[in-house]
Order: structure tokens, then sequence, then C-alpha cells
């Protein structure tokens, strides 16, 4: 009976890493508007533009946006600071984007307070990636 | 039903099972190849971690007091923000101190000692006199190239700097 439990129990654990994997842009937007308090069409794809493309003042005094690093068209490749290659951002370009809950969690925390200088709200990502999510 | 059980159970145990082997601390270094080309060290937490921005640099550029100082201050790192969560950042110090240049693993790091003071940490390699020698050829307008913009950016003239290849034969200064 122990043992039926202790197996059971793992086989619960083993699907909740399995759900854990298989984010998508789309479940990653309900999250964040759940989160919000907002139904999904609550979510702004236009914000989501303005919050990319917005400049503010960076540390040293130069401008720095979302679009700095991950270019004007999302779906195109960026670069970092050091000048290595990133990504395109877009899933349309990029369909690993958005599919790794932790991962976007840990860029959303680092690249917001790079730029915004706060991290961003839950509002905030869900827009971010419905406006992703509709680049082409 | 208890059989589908077990094998679930199974399952998933070997699943947790490499979770947990990937969260130890581990990392190899086999062989130092000659003096440029570096040992292949390799941990899954440095590789998926300290690569995105930049390649993954090898241990062996900094003694192990730099790397500690550089791990505890990754929400501020050159300006921008790489922090980690305890356990992988614990991680991945491990391994860079278990290949550090001062922990006896390659000739790199032997060689990167040999022009370093003995309570030295600087927090860049390109600070470091073994890199200033090894570079002083290259004049200061070369590293604020367009294509280049860091001396950091290893790979813009190490065309093979992601495997760890630092020889003469593979470096191409790009010409803007
Ligand atoms: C200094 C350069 C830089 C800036 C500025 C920047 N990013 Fe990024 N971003 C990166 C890098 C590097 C990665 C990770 C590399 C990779 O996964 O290819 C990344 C990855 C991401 C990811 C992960 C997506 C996924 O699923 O893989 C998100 C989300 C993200 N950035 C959002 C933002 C937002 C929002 C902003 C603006 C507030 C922003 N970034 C500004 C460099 C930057
Ligand atoms: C969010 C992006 C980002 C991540 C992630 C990141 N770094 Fe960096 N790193 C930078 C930037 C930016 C610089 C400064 C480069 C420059 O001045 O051109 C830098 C510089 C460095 C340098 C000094 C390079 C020199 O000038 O000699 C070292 C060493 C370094 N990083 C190690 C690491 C390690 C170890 C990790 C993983 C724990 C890591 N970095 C993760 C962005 C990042
Ligand atoms: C602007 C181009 C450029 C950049 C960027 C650059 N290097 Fe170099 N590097 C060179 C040149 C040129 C040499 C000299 C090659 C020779 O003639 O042996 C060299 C030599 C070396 C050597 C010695 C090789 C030997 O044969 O003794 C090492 C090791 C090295 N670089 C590591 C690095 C590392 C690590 C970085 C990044 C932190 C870096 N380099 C960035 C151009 C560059």
């Amino acid at each position: 009976m122990i043992k039926h439990l202790l197996y059971g129990g793992l086989a619960v654990l083993g699907m909740a890493s399995a759900v854990a994997a298989a984010d998508s842009p789309a479940s990653l937007m309900a999250q964040y508007a759940q989160q919000a308090g907002v139904p999904v069409s609550g979510l702004s794809a236009s914000r989501g533009a303005a919050l990319y493309r917005t400049e503010h003042p960076g540390r040293d005094g130069q401008a720095v946006s979302c679009a700095g690093c991950h270019t004007a068209n999302p779906a195109q490749a960026g670069r970092s600071r050091v000048g290595k290659r990133i990504e395109p951002l877009a899933p349309v370009a990029n369909p690993q984007r958005f599919t790794d809950a932790a991962k976007v969690e840990k860029w959303f925390r680092r690249n917001c307070q790079d730029v915004l200088q706060r991290e961003c709200s839950a509002q905030e990502k869900g827009d971010f990636i419905a406006w992703l999510s509709q680049a082409r | 039903m208890n059989y589908l059980l077990r094998g679930i159970g199974v399952v998933t145990a070997v699943g947790v099972f490499s979770l947990l082997a990937f969260s130890l601390p581990s990392g190899d270094a086999h062989g130092d190849g000659g003096g440029n080309v570096l040992p292949r060290t390799t941990n899954k937490a440095w590789q998926q971690e300290c690569a995105s921005c930049h390649i993954a640099y090898s241990p062996a550029f900094l003694p192990k007091a730099s790397w500690r100082r550089l791990m505890g201050g990754l929400d501020q790192h050159f300006g921008e923000n790489a922090s980690l969560d305890p356990a992988t950042q614990a991680d991945i110090l491990r391994f860079l101190e278990a290949n550090a240049a001062d922990s006896g693993t390659s000739r790199m790091g032997s060689r990167v000692m040999q022009s370093m003071g003995a309570n030295q940490a600087p927090l860049r390699i390109t600070e470091t006199r073994w890199f200033a020698r090894k570079h002083d050829e290259v004049s200061k307008s070369v590293w604020t190239r367009k294509s280049i913009g860091s001396a950091a950016n290893c790979a813009a003239c190490h065309r093979q700097a992601e495997q760890g290849v630092f020889d003469e034969d593979t470096v191409r200064i790009p010409k803007q």
C-alpha cells in the first residue's frame, strides 16, 4: 500500500513536470491574464508593441528598449550588448519562444529590470506576448 | 492497473533521478589539447546560463577568487541583470572554481596565473595582464569596430571561441 502511494505520488510529480514543460504563448497569456485579473481578451497587442518599442534612459545615459537588443522587427535575430546573436523573439520565426514558463519569467525579470528599472506587471507580460504572437 | 502505476512510477523515478543528477555539481575536464585549445570542460547549468549574452568564457581564464566575486554580483553584472536562483548559482560557481586558472587543471590557466598577483581578483578577463600581452598587437581602434564592439566579444575574431579554440590559425580580425 505504501509502495502504491509512493508510486502514485511520483506519477503525479511526473505529470506536473510534464505540464510545466508544455507551455505555449496562449497558455502563458491565459496565466498572465488571470494573474492580472482580466480576461485574455483584455490583453492588448498594441500596448505590448509600445512596451517593446518605448525607449527609456539607461544607466549610462544611452536610451535602452526591448527593441534595442531584439531589433525593431521581432521576427528577426537580434544582438546582445556583447555582440552575440539572439534568436528572434516572435514565435512565428522561432517556435521555441514562450514554451518554458520558467525561462520566460527569468528573462522578463532581468530585462524589465534593465530597461524599465523595475519588474513588469502580469498585465504587461501578457500584452507583450499578445503582440509577439501576432507578429508576422 | 498496478503494473501501469508501477510503470509510471519507474519512468518518473528515472525522470526525477536524472533531474537530480543535473542539479548536482557536475563538470568534467579532459586533456588540455595543447596550450591554446582549452580542455573540454562542461557543466549543463553553466552552458545554459552563461552563454546567452556572450560565449561561455572558460573557467581557466580567471582565478577562483574572481569567479567568487563575479558570481556574488550577478544582479549587477557589467550593467546587466544576470541573476539566477541560488541553487543554479552555487552549482555554476563550484564548476568554475574546480576548473579555474589556479586550479591546476589546464595549461591556459597556468599561463594566466603567471602574470597575476597573489591577491588579484579581476572581474574581467580582458583586464588581466595576460590578456593585454596576448593582444598587444591589436590596436585600440580595432576593439570598437562595429562587428566587434567589445574586447569581450572573443568570437568576433576567434572563430572557434565557442569550442574553446584560441590558436593562431582560427584568428581573423574583421575589417569593420
Ligand atoms: C541587453 C539586451 C536585451 C534587452 C535590452 C532585452 N532583452 Fe530580452 N533577451 C535578451 C537575451 C540575451 C535573451 C536570451 C537569449 C535567448 O534566449 O536567445 C532574451 C530573452 C528574452 C525573453 C525570453 C523568451 C523565451 O521564451 O525564450 C523574453 C520574454 C524577453 N527577452 C523579453 C524582453 C523584454 C520585455 C524586454 C524589454 C523590457 C527585453 N527583453 C529587452 C536580451 C535583451
Ligand atoms: C544578461 C546577459 C548576460 C548573462 C546571462 C551573463 N553575462 Fe557575463 N557579461 C554580460 C555583459 C553585458 C558583459 C560585459 C561585456 C562587455 O563589456 O563588452 C559581460 C561580461 C562578462 C565577463 C567579463 C568579460 C571580459 O571583459 O573579460 C565575464 C567573465 C562574464 N561575463 C561571465 C559570466 C558568467 C560566468 C555568466 C553566467 C553565470 C554570465 N557572464 C552571464 C552579460 C551577461
Ligand atoms: C579584435 C579581435 C580579437 C578579440 C575580440 C579577441 N582576440 Fe584573442 N587574439 C587576437 C589576435 C590577433 C591574437 C594573436 C594571434 C597570434 O598571432 O597568435 C589573439 C590571441 C589570443 C590568445 C593566444 C593565442 C596564442 O596563440 O597564443 C588567446 C588565448 C586569446 N586571444 C583569447 C581571447 C579571449 C578569451 C578573448 C575574449 C575575452 C579574445 N581573445 C578576444 C584577436 C582577438
